[in-house]
């Protein structure tokens, strides 16, 4: 045993000593008595020196690079001569979504679920923000409702919740957690003065014919259920028993993203800067000239960055929230005279709303829904802890500054907590603890979704203007633009009146909310 | 179809419902997954055939749940809603008891129950005892016209989560008893729904896995019912109560 040992080690120094033809180090090594001094040689092992040594090491390194060499010179590798960035879209995409955020993504697992060949089509999605700061998705309240007064978008709230308690049947990924989107079943709670009692229990007439579980109050009920409430000036309340409470925007935004990842998507970072488009001059029956344009290809423009992109496509879906407007205006549309179709710009522009959370140690339990005064202040409870979200509408005069994301506190101070403390006694005693603005894509012409494809464009959907509600209403709206491109028609939910026709006819489609 | 061959399906069944009560609550902290099933996932990852054959699985699976769960509509037709209650509560190996009536109809080990409910045409049920079945939200459905529904146990079921709680709205005007213990799918959120159950005397939420604050749940929660009796074992309080203690 210690000859061999002796060996190997005698072994080791000539080798050492031949690649390094260091005469010093082989002085010492040969010094080390020769006998059963094997621990002596095991020490001078741990300590690392001439014996794991560098040859091994750098023979591994260049038996590494070998193969790596070799690997990228068979077909099949992506080797490129020279470096081209890695996050460049791909030059041709059958359908590109243009907005990342939940009704796009939505669209684009839509799409891929309903395609009939697997990666039959190559379906884009461009963001152009990455950490999504800014994005109206993660930036919203997350609550949902059926209670409106137009049917469709009942309609729509209800398929969204349906689509929501059976999501891990349609986002589950194999091997992933399952989604989790933390939902709160606590319903919302509308209340209304003398002048609007009318209207509520007009919209609960159309809740109930369409589906929707809603349940009409009188103020005396409401203090039984829930005696935090000042119930003074409240005539009648409407309150939501099922599908309706609050969820995170994000693990819904996330889960619909990996699952069409997962089927095939693909996700690309930038901005989409300019389109180019043939134009087709067509006369119609009225001997009149009708200019319809076409995109045949989008410029996506890198962050931060002077390298684009073009990617030829065949559809373009407008889902880009509350840029949804000055994206059409890249097309022209708005830009032609005033009294001509052309004139007519997509009524879609950010609006900038304050979000409030306050901490209040003794405001309502568990059983705090969301509620809505009908002097606009809405607010739920936040987690366990005593801590509320909170915020108005504030009237159309007064409309903040949308240039940027800054918070006012005195419009809390001014508009908000006066009517909250109102509404519910023990918000007298409340701390502001933090606050963000966010933007609505507010569609000016009636605060109602818009559906469909432009007249004047023949390959661009319109899947904005929700005006606050598209969190809400994305799955179902993500099936239905689905369906309008592959199947050429809505097939579950009818949402005909949604469409562009109700914005050129000037015919506005207004929810008879009370607030 | 032969003794052996029976109890094997039915170990079979459980075992998949325990791997679907696994797989659906338990994240990444999980008990380390069978050999069996870490190398179907490793073919999985890489072969397209055998991903193809564990989706067709777990949609077989998924099939099955919702076949069991389906509303009982075409013995609705025939014998009434009560009827048809009743025979899917014995369907799901559920056990129930009629109005007026002390006897509970119950299916027993081998699934086989006395066809004597049928006698009793047209009686509400007052008590259902549903645990560890697999009653989903759909399912509820087949419950709905039960007005007269005073105790629903619960206890064990792993499809039973926040959207059931949620549902649970129909019955509030009757129920006085719940019993949703060891449900692994509900979480706070849920429980903020039983806030419609006014009537509720008797509440048993013991051993949520999924609720990560017990203590605090427990103290809202009887706020929010004033009127009931809440149980809720099998929480380890104290140990929650060091971490505070060492966390400052």
């Amino acid at each position: 045993m210690c000859a061999w040992r002796r060996l190997h080690g005698s072994v080791r120094t000539l080798r050492g000593s031949l690649l390094r033809g260091c005469l010093s180090s082989t002085a010492a090594t040969r010094r080390q008595p020769g006998r059963c001094g094997g621990l002596t040689l095991c020490q001078r092992l741990s300590t690392g020196g001439a014996l794991r040594n560098d040859f091994f090491k750098d023979l591994e390194d260049q038996l590494a690079a070998m193969r790596k060499k070799a690997a990228d010179a068979l077909p099949g590798s992506s080797w490129m001569p020279f470096e081209i960035n890695p996050n460049l879209p791909p030059e041709t995409a059958d359908i590109v979504i243009v907005g990342g955020g939940v009704v796009g993504w939505s669209i684009a697992y839509w799409l891929k679920q309903k395609e009939r060949l697997p990666r039959g089509m190559r379906v884009l999605v461009v963001e152009r923000d990455p950490s999504y700061s800014r994005a109206s998705t993660v930036l919203s309240v997350g609550g949902i409702r059926q209670q409106f007064s137009l049917p469709e978008n009942i309609y729509l709230s209800l398929a969204s919740a349906d689509f929501m308690r059976n999501i891990n049947e349609h986002l589950s990924v194999m091997n992933e957690d399952p989604v989790d989107l933390q939902f709160n079943h606590s319903g919302y709670l509308f209340l209304a003065s003398e002048e609007v009692a009318h209207i509520m229990e007009e919209n609960y007439n159309t809740q109930r014919l369409a589906g929707a579980k809603v349940s009409l109050l009188s103020p005396q009920r409401v203090k039984e259920n829930f005696p935090w409430i000042n119930t003074e000036g409240v005539a009648l309340a409407s309150y939501g028993l099922e599908n309706e409470g609050w969820f995170d925007p994000w693990s819904l935004l996330n889960a619909f993203r990996r699952k069409a990842i997962s089927l095939g998507a693909i996700q690309c970072f930038g901005e989409v800067t300019d389109f180019k488009y043939t134009t087709h001059i067509r006369t119609t029956a009225d001997e009149e000239q009708l200019e319809t344009r076409r995109i045949k290809s989008v410029k996506v423009q890198m962050p931060n960055s002077m390298e684009y992109q073009p990617v030829e496509c065949a559809i373009v879906v407008n889902a880009a929230g509350a840029y949804s407007g000055k994206l059409a205006e890249m097309l022209g549309i708005g830009r032609g005279p005033q009294d001509s179709i052309y004139g007519l710009p997509v009524p879609v522009e950010p609006r900038k709303r304050y979000v409030y959370v306050v901490h209040c140690p003794d405001g309502p339990g568990l059983d705090c829904p969301l509620l809505i005064d009908y002097s606009g202040v809405y607010f739920r409870r936040e987690g366990l802890g005593g801590n509320y979200i909170s915020g108005i509408s504030p009237e159309e005069a007064e409309e903040p500054d949308t240039s940027n994301l800054e918070v006012d506190h005195q419009f809390f101070e001014d508009k908000v907590w006066p009517k909250l403390a109102h509404r519910v006694p023990a918000f007298e005693k409340l701390k502001v603890t933090s606050a963000w603005a966010g933007f609505y894509d507010y569609n000016t012409f009636d605060q109602n979704g818009i559906i469909g494809i432009h007249p004047l464009i023949s390959n661009m959907y319109f899947a904005t203007g929700f005006s606050g509600h598209g969190l809400q209403h994305s799955p179902a709206v993500g099936r239905a633009v689905a369906e309008l491109i592959l199947d050429g028609g809505f097939k579950t939910l009818n949402l005909k009146r949604m469409s562009f026709s109700r914005i050129f006819a000037q015919e506005p489609m207004l929810e008879q909310n009370i607030v | 179809m032969s003794a052996p061959m029976l109890t094997l399906r039915r170990c079979c069944q459980r075992s998949a419902l325990l791997l679907v009560a696994r797989r659906q609550w338990s994240s990444s902290s999980a008990a380390p997954a069978s050999l069996l099933s870490r190398c179907l996932l490793f073919f999985a990852q890489r072969y397209y055939d055998v991903e193809m054959v564990l989706s067709w699985k777990s949609k077989l699976e998924r099939d099955q749940l919702r076949k069991k769960n389906l509303y009982y509509g075409y013995t609705e037709r025939f014998y009434g809603p009560d009827i048809a209650t009743a025979f899917y509560i014995l369907s799901l190996r559920g056990g129930f008891r009629f109005v007026g009536q002390t006897e509970w109809f119950r299916t027993n080990s081998k699934g086989k129950f006395n066809w004597d409910f049928l006698n009793h045409k047209d009686t509400p049920v007052e008590e259902v005892d549903m645990s560890n079945t697999i009653i989903n939200y759909t399912g509820l459905s087949n419950l709905e016209r039960q007005r007269h529904l005073r105790t629903l146990k619960l206890q064990g079921c792993p499809e039973v989560d926040d959207w059931f709680l949620a549902g649970l709205h129909r019955f509030q005007d009757s129920l006085e008893e719940l019993d949703i213990s060891h449900c692994p799918r509900i979480t706070a959120g849920g429980l903020a729904a039983l806030r419609n159950l006014r009537g509720l005397k008797r509440l048993n939420v013991s051993s949520l896995p999924r609720i990560s604050t017990p203590g605090l749940v427990i103290i809202l929660l009887e706020e929010m019912l004033p009127q009931c009796q809440i149980t809720a074992d099998g929480y380890d309080f104290e140990s929650s109560e060091e971490r505070v203690e060492t966390g400052r």
